[in-house]
């Protein structure tokens, strides 16, 4: 691994990622990023263990800054250093960020657009038994609504290099990146790949049906692909790695289909199923969609594994939606 | 502006400030905008139109683009706008964000070896929000001795007065209490502002807690809760002017 206008990793690196998780992942990649990258800043409201920063912390202290359990004073002073220039990236559990700091988020990063980087910790339902308080179940509906900011969605550990990278070294404005997964969550990036900010990468091409996926849940899907696959159906499958205000990519890969699947580790209200059913709609395709996604209410607490089953969400599970929607 | 608009704006507490910006513009000043230099920051949003007469006084927005106040279209409307070219550090209007805000830039300050302190202005009525509590806290665990937060203590909140824990003495203790270095002062008198603008506290950040009146300068105003937000008619206007 290296950091720098290309960021490359080898199948050894993807496998030993995946291991570590995405939450470690982030530490480690800031460590890397500190040695290149000059003015960055590194924030965190007293969730600097669990973003796997303990070593960031000792090695660049004067890079680091902890402000204590404060997500709103968070925004304002992550929102204070970008407009001095600093390249900032601050983390926290994903509903603390994008709800109870949500207006400052407007204020700062939305409407006077300061180029902050919100890297949400644990959503989805991967906080697993801490339960709905620390789910992020709604925070793409949230983030989605507040214009000029550019959401992310890494499919795994390698992939989130590539993001965190991607926004380092290039102009972006302000963003929200939403960690999902845990660590042992699929690979979908066994060797290096070629990144794209806004493009969705094409996992396969296939014929008919359009999956479309995002975060870590496109490692299920994965699976529940080649399990398509072995039953005799090849739909094509991509990973959204990019959620924007304006979906016009979107557009493009869905008006050729019939059939299209959205599957996505969030609320049915205001994710992916929610930007794709906008464009059909104001498009006025023919094409149907049938989202799997998190139901609109408050589900149970438990293992990862076990809330992605009840949910419908593990590679099995998926194929056996797909199957009947066919 | 407020006349010429027709419109009702906040006056009252914009003349609350105008005595605490004259003498950060006209007597601290040394304000740049683009940095290395005194910052600073309208954190009571409302509190703009004293903001946009003292950045016309010291010529930085001319007459033709305030004469947009609140019409149409324009940038120059109830709170402020960033423009950093005019010297509006921020937008603001929700309050409660600008300290944090400004401690993002004084640490940058403190970590660069920038000289300048970072000035932020709130309202006695804004301290009721939590957020300006969380980023007190920051400001004194980083020892941040090149910020200043002037609170304009002028007695009343949208819907009248300020509660009984919130007066200029409770607000003092409540900043003391929270570590920072405390000034109190008469926020209509230029020679204690300037002396408490131009204090630095070693190793603490500075609060100067300032005891403002409401509408101050217009005698119908003052105290006059009427005047936090509200219209002037010609009359009203003449009578105004005539005062001042």
């Amino acid at each position: 691994m290296s950091f720098n206008l290309e960021f490359e990793f080898n199948s050894k690196e993807a496998k030993q990622w995946s291991k570590l998780g995405p939450r470690a992942m982030y530490g480690q990649f800031m460590l890397k990023m500190a040695e290149e990258c000059e003015s960055l800043m590194v924030l965190s409201a007293d969730l600097g263990r669990s973003s796997g920063l303990d070593r960031f912390k000792a090695k660049y202290p004067d890079k680091y800054l902890s402000v204590g359990i404060s997500e709103q004073n968070l925004i304002g002073i992550a929102s204070g250093l970008a407009r001095e220039g600093h390249k900032v990236f601050i983390s926290s559990f994903a509903p603390f960020l994008s709800m109870r700091s949500s207006e400052q988020i407007r204020m700062n990063l939305g409407y006077m657009e300061l180029p902050v980087n919100i890297v949400a910790l644990g959503s989805g339902v991967s906080m697993a038994f801490l339960g709905n308080s620390h789910f992020g179940l709604e925070d793409l509906a949230v983030m989605r609504a507040i214009p000029n900011i550019n959401i992310s969605s890494p499919a795994d550990c390698g992939e989130l290099g590539k993001v965190l990278n991607d926004y380092c070294y290039n102009s972006r404005g302000p963003s929200y990146i939403r960690l999902t997964g845990v660590p042992g969550s699929p690979i979908v990036y066994e060797n290096d790949y070629n990144y794209k900010f806004g493009i969705p990468y094409e996992i396969n091409k296939g014929k008919n049906i359009l999956i479309l996926a995002t975060g870590s849940i496109v490692g299920q899907t994965k699976i529940a692909l080649e399990k398509l696959q072995e039953f005799g159906v090849n739909p094509s499958l991509y990973n959204i790695h990019t959620l924007r205000n304006k979906c016009e990519y979107i557009l493009n890969l869905i008006k050729k289909y019939k059939i299209i699947i959205t599957v996505e580790e969030h609320s049915i209200i205001g994710g992916l199923a929610s930007i794709v059913s906008e464009v059909i709609a104001q498009n006025n395709f023919r094409g149907k969609l049938f989202p799997i996604a998190l139901p609109n209410s408050f589900g149970p607490t438990g293992e990862y594994r076990y809330l992605l089953d009840h949910h419908g969400l593990t590679g099995d599970k998926i194929f056996t939606a797909i199957k009947e929607i066919l | 502006m407020s006349f010429d608009c027709g419109q009702p704006s906040h006056i009252g507490g914009a003349l609350s400030i105008v005595d605490i910006l004259a003498v950060l513009y006209g007597g601290i000043s040394n304000f740049d905008i683009t940095g290395r230099k005194n910052r600073f920051i309208l954190s009571k949003g409302h509190g703009v139109l004293g903001l946009f007469s003292v950045l016309h006084h010291v010529g930085k927005i001319s007459k033709e683009k305030i004469s947009t106040f609140q019409k149409n279209g324009s940038e120059f409307i109830a709170h402020p706008i960033a423009n950093h070219a005019l010297g509006i550090e921020s937008s603001n209007g929700s309050l409660g964000q600008g300290l944090s805000y400004g401690i993002g830039i004084a640490l940058s300050y403190l970590k660069r070896k920038n000289e300048g302190q970072v000035f932020v202005l709130m309202g006695d009525g804004e301290c009721y929000e939590g957020s300006v509590w969380e980023a007190s806290i920051t400001a004194t665990e980083t020892k941040l001795e090149n910020m200043t937060v002037i609170i304009d203590c002028n007695g009343y909140q949208n819907d009248g007065a300020i509660g009984d824990k919130m007066n200029a003495r409770d607000i003092s203790k409540k900043w003391r209490g929270f570590g920072w270095h405390v000034i109190e002062c008469d926020g209509h008198d230029h020679q204690r502002l300037y002396l408490a603008l131009n204090h630095k506290h070693k190793n603490k950040p500075t609060a100067i807690i300032a005891k403002t009146t409401k509408g101050k300068g217009i005698k119908f105003m003052e105290d006059n809760n009427d005047w936090h937000h509200n219209r002037l008619t010609e009359k009203l206007f003449d009578e105004a002017m005539n005062e001042l």
